[in-house]
């Protein structure tokens, strides 16, 4: 690939979240993304606001799993089989191609069973990419302040220009 | 390699050590200051709701790094863990110039006269190391006014009838417009009969110092302040040190241990800067200023053929009854909004619940919260509402601009078994032995916590909330941010570490100058009372002969 057709490749990948063909994660296969964003869209689904998806929560976890969370990096490749396979044994489907109820019913006993554990980590690191700092890489667009009505932070530096759209769009809005 | 002789060297630029250094640089003293951590400005403020003092789930932007800096946490059970900075079980404050005052919600608080003599008032109940103080609020009552007036604290406690009594009012009015919050639980606080006031803090609400006023954004608590309205030691009294070109700060040096003389004298320290190479500070006087848990690592790391268990240690008080405060409390929703996006949030207190309880040992200040962050609020479901889903996110959005927080820090019943003592194995990135936490709560702190919860439920309650739920006390050991007692004052050398002046009572010229002294922890936030000892322990080093004339 020439470098102009790379920064093409990375720019589109950005603006889909990364999801590149070639190098697509930096630390999830392309199989355990897929099922670690189904798992994520049922914590915090889409109705009128983005969910976990639109949020980019999977980039979110992906990048952390590359730094601060490389000590889960085990726990998640052995907790996503573990969920395809129930997936597999249940619906006779990997857990990313069930539809949202069924996917959601199979997370209930899943929140209770063996892998627990696992599961409230999950959850809590899909809170943190959906509620925390964009700079992390997840609330893509400041998607879930703007659903709570609160303006980005106003901070100082390159990003000003960015912000600045931003906190006139919440404030049209609320 | 030794360096040349100072008259004081003071280990940790936090709440208290740059409050030392002005007091002994004002009398003349040639003084180093040696801070672990780095000096941050306000453009390191970066307001990551993730990477702060306050919520460290991926880090603390204010220090330790994880890398290098290990403690052990024994849990209840007896498990332990080697646990990073950024856990909770490491009981972090913070490691950089300023120490938590850089980052700090800044509540100013005095303690109550009564807060000093815990078991006059009420008696130690079993199991418990309650004492009184060795001084009283009148001995720090001109410390008090000093801290207020030097650091800049703004607020109005005039009704708040149960306050020690102060010579001087507040030198900032509170911030105005005072918020949505305050209007709401004043109405309720006066319906009940109960006394709202507003909080002191650390904070300019009217340009004071040189420095403006807050401009009200929403990242407060564990964040730096982007324009220099909160007031710490690094932005008021360590600048004063600095510009009397007497004080010496070194940044990113890491105490090793106190050295000790052929007759039992402190004779410097000896410590290690970030490449690694070692440094012999001889002085004349050492003062530990490095917070509860690590002053006493400090002097538990510093034994020597005197002192085999370690300095200040003959009677095994160092690293005991370890504190800090057992926060509970209530969340209330309301029909109306709630939310203004005025910070920093917290504002209103009450007083009234402090003492004179019915049958309980004290209690603690009750105040609105600082503003929850998105992810913070994500926390503080109440039951019955699910963990995640479309109820969850249909929760956070119908509550997160409608809900109240009322909290509060009840005072602890200290421990002989809470404490702080040196791991026999895990040593830092410098190869010294850290500190390893274990203990607990006493039964009465828990007791008088889940009392303080349901006084915060029924202020909310009566302010209108519609729905509310608390947040009863956790178990476990308690220290963090208001980490506090490991070298108690007292006057009787066999049952404490320092004297009523900080000094250590078997080393005329160690002094431990932090929170370490406290005996017991107040029932409000410990700064203001660590600053007011350092500023009296201060002018007593200055004028204790220890440094020749001349």
């Amino acid at each position: 690939m020439n470098r102009r057709a790379f920064m093409v490749t990375a720019a589109l990948g950005t603006a889909a979240c990364s999801r590149r063909p070639q190098s697509p994660w930096r630390a999830l296969t392309e199989d355990e993304a897929a099922t670690l964003e189904a798992w994520c869209e049922c914590l915090i689904p889409e109705d009128a606001d983005s969910g976990a998806k639109g949020a980019c929560v999977v980039r979110f976890i992906d990048t952390q799993l590359t730094k601060k969370y490389k000590r889960h990096r085990k726990t998640y490749a052995t907790v996503l089989v573990a969920l395809d396979s129930a997936s597999q044994r249940a619906r006779g489907l990997r857990f990313a191609a069930l539809p949202f109820e069924q996917r959601t019913a199979l997370l209930a006993g899943f929140e209770k069973g063996e892998h627990r554990r696992a599961f409230d980590l999950v959850l809590d690191h899909t809170l943190q990419g959906f509620y925390g700092n964009p700079r992390h890489g997840g609330n893509a667009g400041f998607v879930s302040w703007r659903m709570l009505g609160v303006a980005p932070a106003p901070v100082r530096g390159r990003l000003q220009y960015v912000i600045a759209d931003e906190v006139a769009r919440t404030r049209r809005r609320s | 390699m030794p360096l040349p002789l100072v008259d004081a060297v003071i280990v940790g630029a936090g709440a208290a050590g740059p409050v030392v250094a002005r007091q002994l640089t004002a009398a003349g003293w040639h003084t180093v200051l040696l801070e672990r951590g780095k000096w941050y400005t306000p453009w390191d403020c970066r307001k990551d709701d993730l990477r702060n003092q306050r919520n460290s789930t991926l880090g603390n932007a204010f220090g330790p790094e994880d890398e290098g800096n290990p403690r052990v946490a024994v849990a209840p059970d007896g498990t332990e863990s080697i646990v990073a900075p950024s856990e909770s079980a490491y009981q972090n404050n913070a490691a950089c110039v300023g120490g938590g005052t850089l980052s700090y919600g800044a509540m100013a608080w005095r303690y109550h006269p009564t807060d000093f003599r815990m078991a006059s008032q009420y008696g130690a109940p079993e199991g418990s190391t309650l004492a009184d103080w060795p001084i009283s609020y009148d001995d720090l009552e001109p410390y008090y006014e000093q801290a207020e007036w030097e650091m800049g604290v703004s607020g109005n406690d005039s009704n708040n009838p149960f306050k020690g009594p102060r010579r001087k009012p507040l030198p900032m009015p509170p911030v105005s417009p005072q918020g949505r919050e305050h209007e709401i639980l004043d109405k309720g606080a006066r319906r009940l009969g109960i006394h709202p006031f507003h909080i002191p803090m650390l904070r300019n609400s009217v340009p004071f110092n040189g420095r403006p006023a807050c401009m009200r954004c929403r990242w407060c608590v564990g964040f730096a302040c982007e324009v220099d309205a909160k007031n710490g030691t690094q932005n008021t009294v360590l600048p004063a040190a600095l510009k009397t070109g007497l004080l010496d700060l070194r940044t990113e040096c890491m105490t090793r241990e106190i050295m000790v003389d052929e007759h039992g004298r402190a004779k410097g320290v000896r410590y290690f800067d970030r490449s690694g190479a070692g440094y012999e500070q001889p002085a004349r006087v050492v003062i530990c200023s490095c917070g509860a848990i690590e002053s006493a690592r400090l002097l538990l790391n510093s034994s020597h053929r005197f002192f085999p268990n370690g300095l200040g240690n003959r009677y095994d008080w160092v690293g005991r009854n370890l504190q800090g405060h057992t926060y509970t409390g209530a969340f209330g929703l309301f029909e109306e909004v709630t939310y203004d996006d005025l910070g920093p949030g917290a504002s209103i207190a009450v007083s009234d619940f402090n003492h004179g309880n019915p049958g309980l040992r004290g209690g603690g200040v009750l105040c609105n919260e600082f503003i929850r962050l998105p992810y913070q609020f994500a926390g503080m479901r109440p039951p019955g509402v699910p963990r995640w889903g479309q109820g969850f996110k249909e929760w956070m959005r119908q509550a997160y601009r409608r809900t109240i927080s009322v909290m509060g820090p009840t005072q602890e019943m200290p421990m002989f078994q809470s404490r702080a003592q040196l791991d026999p194995r895990v040593r830092d990135g410098f190869g010294i032995p850290v500190a390893r936490i274990s203990g607990g709560r006493h039964p009465h702190t828990m007791e008088i916590g889940r009392a303080m919860a349901v006084h915060a439920d029924t202020w909310l309650k009566e302010a209108g909330a519609t729905r509310t739920w608390v947040r009863p006390p956790s178990p476990g050991v308690s220290a963090g941010q208001h980490q506090a007692g490991t070298c108690r004052m007292g006057n009787d050398p066999k049952t404490s570490v320092v004297d009523r002046n900080c000094r250590v009572h078997e080393v005329d010229n160690v002094f431990v100058v932090d929170g370490s002294v406290h005996v017991t922890n107040g029932g409000f936030n410990p700064v203001l009372t660590i600053i007011a000892i350092a500023y009296r322990a201060g002018e007593f080093i200055a004028s204790s002969g220890l440094k020749p004339r001349g």
